[in-house]
């Protein structure tokens, strides 16, 4: 349908949009990788620098508590002191027993933190390994795994806990490793699910294909390549985790079936608090306000993270 | 610019009025890195019935200028500057009100992907009924299956009762048709209205397009990157560049006679025109220097050994049908071809035809079921590890999708130093000055090395994945698709790249393909696949001169601006 109609041959003048070489290279910006990206664009949330700090200063105090207190948390405690209200150097008030709460929360730090940050490495360890094997290699080891994992998953975390810690060698070497090895019991499947997902999607990627026909063996592609790729959900999943697993070490510690009495963590005072919430409730809004604090700065990090390494939000 | 005003005045047709018609538009998108100008100057006029096409690359701005006219600018962006007048109401800032009375009754849209524009969950024919409810037309079953049945839907009631995951993508883009037509719109937008589609549906749908919207008087804009395309179809094209429309004017003019630099450009290089002319010269008895693929007179003849023979090649997939029961799926059907050393084959076919299968055979990535593939005189399946490891050294692959062929987290010195790493070929320093130098041979600037993908266009990351797959010295390499996805300019530089590496590194290729009109500019030898078996092969010009099959002329039809005249010496 070719109309008659005169048409006008128009041509925009070259010095209005001057021709560029076919496909050039811009060459203005520096390189820049994935991780550098997410970084520039992290250091400018509110969020992430929040959370860091904070996070920061949980770790300074759960290293070097003796920065932040000069009264010994245990060893001094005076009944006299039961239950008396905040005085000069002793800013929180005392426990039933006459320590200082202020005290008992610095060093409660470090069993929370460490019960935290160790249960993740061993969840990453185990969790990952098992996701990626079963995310790349699928078939069996796939069914194997997963289902495995779904036993795992089944269990109520506080139920399974109860049972593993009454095992009589939970029940004879209570200590931070055996919260640990409880918590990474329970918690692994939830790590190999993601790393298996997505294993799985960056396994077919052309890349990986381009790999194996370079004769890259199925082990190097899966650590070179199918892993780094993978690594962003994976991250943010352990950080939110951390928080999780320290409220859970709380939860543990609050029953009666985690760590010993006689190491000091804000489970174990909230959970020694409980008689006295009507006398004296801030011996027990003082160490929740410090898990609270602590468990909120990882999830607020791992949000930061997960929009900073999400790669739909990432441009050319 | 207001020369195109006048021009109709000249004419001596006052009474006409444009229906659309586009002065000085500026769009302008709110991006992370501040304001970005997508469009500017941008203006073309559309009359009555006329079909207007607008051609430009990916980013050219062609897909804004026209979702501006239809109001549907994405969320960051907006009109910065001039006008819209839609039969002479200025609709560039119009309310949405005003814009949803104009959507559908007057203008029409044809969108990309037909795989992702309808709603999976609703039927087809509610999907219509919604489309013709919302213009206040009659929407009884009867106007439904009307309305799909001019679309070229056989049995209409019925499918007007199907989900869309039932429909083929060609049967989907028929009822997308319908939905833009169901209201007889004065203007249909039709956005690469084929362009995910298999060449020979494509061709199908364009021509009921066009018999459609002639019959209903509607004008169409047609936006493509295919200039042999638009000029086939369109009366008058417009091409944009960067932004900005460069050149516009009647279809067959512009072919012939391109001003703009950049259109003299891609009249040079659309693969459709380039194709075309080699066959308008042919049938003139010319001899056309556009053959980008060496001849077989160019190499050694003691080379012509057949490097790579495939016999009775047959993979059957087991479809998992419920529990414990499986269907068989033959995807490659006794497929037997041979690859001569320093040559090009191409297999073609459209989706399904099993073309990709085979190339992963080749690749030894896949079992085949049966049949054998004799790579220099060896059965690849006899290999053991060590020897499938050598095996990868002499043939390597390149693959279509330019954004996943390489590790995101890899930079292009890594990515490009891998093979020799695996395959441990020198040292360090030996590595690095071998990277050096597959940089140069791709025409990419030492300095990328230390870029990341992300960083590179589709183009210059398919560039970096041939210096890699180069990296071993390889004798055979794969190209499965490995143009499709880019830009006809970018395209003919990568295509004109290949061929230049052939000759000077006595390549063999396979290149794995679904468009006609670059085989036609480099393949050696043609094997065309249809549903796993294969149909036709020959040389090139015995397939494009004395097309045997059926299948094989539909194929040849396909490709776009074969109707056209071309003189050979255009461009």
């Amino acid at each position: 349908m070719k109309s008659n109609r005169q048409m006008e041959h128009y041509v925009a003048p070259l010095e209005d949009t001057p021709l560029l070489a076919t496909d050039a290279l811009k060459e203005d910006q520096a390189p820049l990788s994935l991780w550098q990206d997410a970084w520039r664009q992290l250091r400018k949330r509110p969020l992430f620098i929040v959370a860091a700090l904070l996070i920061t200063l949980i770790v300074i105090v759960a290293l070097f508590p003796g920065l932040f207190t000069q009264t010994a948390p245990d060893n001094n405690c005076q009944l006299a002191d039961s239950q008396g209200g905040p005085r000069a150097g002793h800013p929180l008030g005392f426990t039933f027993q006459g320590c200082d709460v202020y005290a008992r929360v610095i060093y409660g730090t470090r069993a929370s933190v460490m019960v935290g940050v160790f249960s993740v490495i061993c969840v990453l360890i185990i969790g990952v390994t098992l996701g990626a094997l079963a995310g790349f290699f699928g078939g069996w080891v796939d069914v194997i795994i997963a289902r495995l994992g779904d036993i795992f998953f089944a269990l109520p975390i506080v139920l399974g806990a109860l049972v593993v810690t009454q095992l009589p060698f939970f029940r004879d070497n209570k200590s931070v490793w055996t919260v640990i090895i409880v918590i990474l019991l329970l918690g692994w499947p939830s790590m190999a699910r993601i790393t298996r997902a997505a294993v799985i999607e960056v396994r077919g990627a052309d890349f990986i294909t381009a790999a194996r026909s370079l004769g890259v063996s199925n082990i190097q592609t899966l650590i070179r390549h199918v892993l780094p790729n993978a690594l962003a959900p994976i991250i943010v999943l352990a950080t939110m985790e951390l928080g999780v697993f320290i409220v859970l070490e709380a939860t543990l510690s609050f029953l009666g079936i985690g760590l010993p009495g006689s190491i000091m963590s804000w489970g174990n005072d909230i959970a020694a608090a409980q008689q006295q919430i009507r006398t004296n409730p801030s011996v027990l809004f003082y160490p929740a306000a410090a898990l609270t604090l602590t468990v909120l700065s990882f999830i607020m990090l791992g949000d930061a993270l997960r929009d900073a390494l999400d790669p739909k939000s990432r441009q050319r | 610019m207001s020369a195109l005003d006048v021009s109709f005045n000249e004419v001596g047709m006052p009474a006409e009025r444009p229906l659309l018609e586009i002065r000085d538009l500026a769009i302008t998108f709110k991006t992370s890195g501040g304001e970005v100008q997508a469009v500017r100057n941008s203006h073309l006029t559309i009359m009555p019935g006329e079909t207007v096409a607008i051609v430009g690359e990916s980013g050219s701005g062609k897909s804004t200028t026209a979702l501006a006219a239809i109001g549907l600018l994405p969320g960051n962006g907006w009109i910065s500057g001039g006008q819209i007048l839609l039969d002479g109401e200025d609709i560039s800032h119009a309310s949405e009100k005003r814009m949803i009375e104009l959507r559908g009754n007057t203008i029409g849209m044809v969108p990309q992907d037909p795989m992702s524009n309808l709603n999976p969950v609703w039927k087809i024919g509610y999907q219509v009924k919604e489309t013709l409810r919302a213009n206040g037309r009659p929407s009884a079953p009867e106007d439904i299956a009307k309305v799909l049945a001019e679309a070229g839907l056989p049995d209409a009631h019925r499918r007007a009762k199907q989900y869309p995951h039932e429909f083929s993508g060609g049967m989907r883009q028929r009822a997308l048709i319908a939905i833009g037509l169901s209201c007889q719109p004065r203007l249909l937008i039709a956005d690469e209205p084929t362009s995910a589609l298999d060449v020979t549906v494509q061709r199908q749908i364009l021509d009921h397009l066009e018999g459609m919207t002639s019959e209903l008087g509607t004008a169409v804009l047609l936006i493509t990157h295919d200039l042999g395309l638009a000029a086939e179809r369109a009366d008058k094209v417009v091409v944009m560049y960067r932004g900005q429309v460069v050149e516009a004017g009647p279809s067959l003019e512009l072919l012939e006679n391109p001003q703009h630099p950049y259109t003299q450009r891609l009249v040079a290089s659309a693969p459709s025109l380039a194709s075309r002319r080699i066959q308008v010269a042919k049938d003139l008895g010319l001899k056309s220097d556009e053959l980008l693929a060496p001849t077989e007179a160019l190499v050694e003849p003691s080379m012509t050994e057949n490097v790579l023979q495939i016999q009775d090649l047959t993979k059957v997939f087991k479809l998992r049908s419920g529990l414990g029961r499986s269907t068989d799926f033959t995807a490659v059907d006794n497929v037997s071809f041979s690859v001569k050393r320093g040559t090009t084959t191409a297999i073609v076919g459209e989706s399904g035809s099993g073309k990709s299968t085979v190339a992963q055979m080749v690749l030894n990535l896949l079992p085949p079921t049966s049949g054998k593939i004799i790579f220099d005189g060896v059965d690849t399946s006899t290999l053991n590890s060590k020897q499938i490891f050598a095996f990868r050294r002499r043939v390597q692959p390149i693959f279509q999708d330019p954004y996943g062929s390489l590790d995101p987290m890899y930079n292009i010195y890594r990515t490009i130093e891998e093979p020799l790493r695996t395959h441990k070929v020198g040292n360090k320093v030996s590595r690095e000055k071998k990277v050096r130098e597959l940089l140069d041979q791709v025409a990419l600037p030492q300095s990328t090395m230390q870029r990341y993908p992300n960083e590179l266009s589709g183009g210059q990351r398919q560039r970096v994945a041939i210096a890699r797959a180069l990296a071993l010295d390889p004798e055979v390499i794969i190209c499965d698709e490995a143009v499709s996805a880019l830009d006809v300019l970018v395209q003919a530089q990568v295509l004109n790249l290949l061929a230049d590496l052939q000759s000077n590194l006595g390549l063999t290729y396979l290149f794995i393909t679904h468009d006609l009109a670059v085989v036609r500019q480099i393949a050696d030898h043609v094997c065309v696949m249809e549903k796993g078996k294969l149909v036709e092969t020959g040389s090139t010009d015995e397939v494009f001169d004395s097309p045997q099959q059926d299948y094989t002329k539909a194929l040849l039809n396909a490709i776009p601006g074969a109707k056209l005249m071309l003189p050979p010496e255009v461009a």
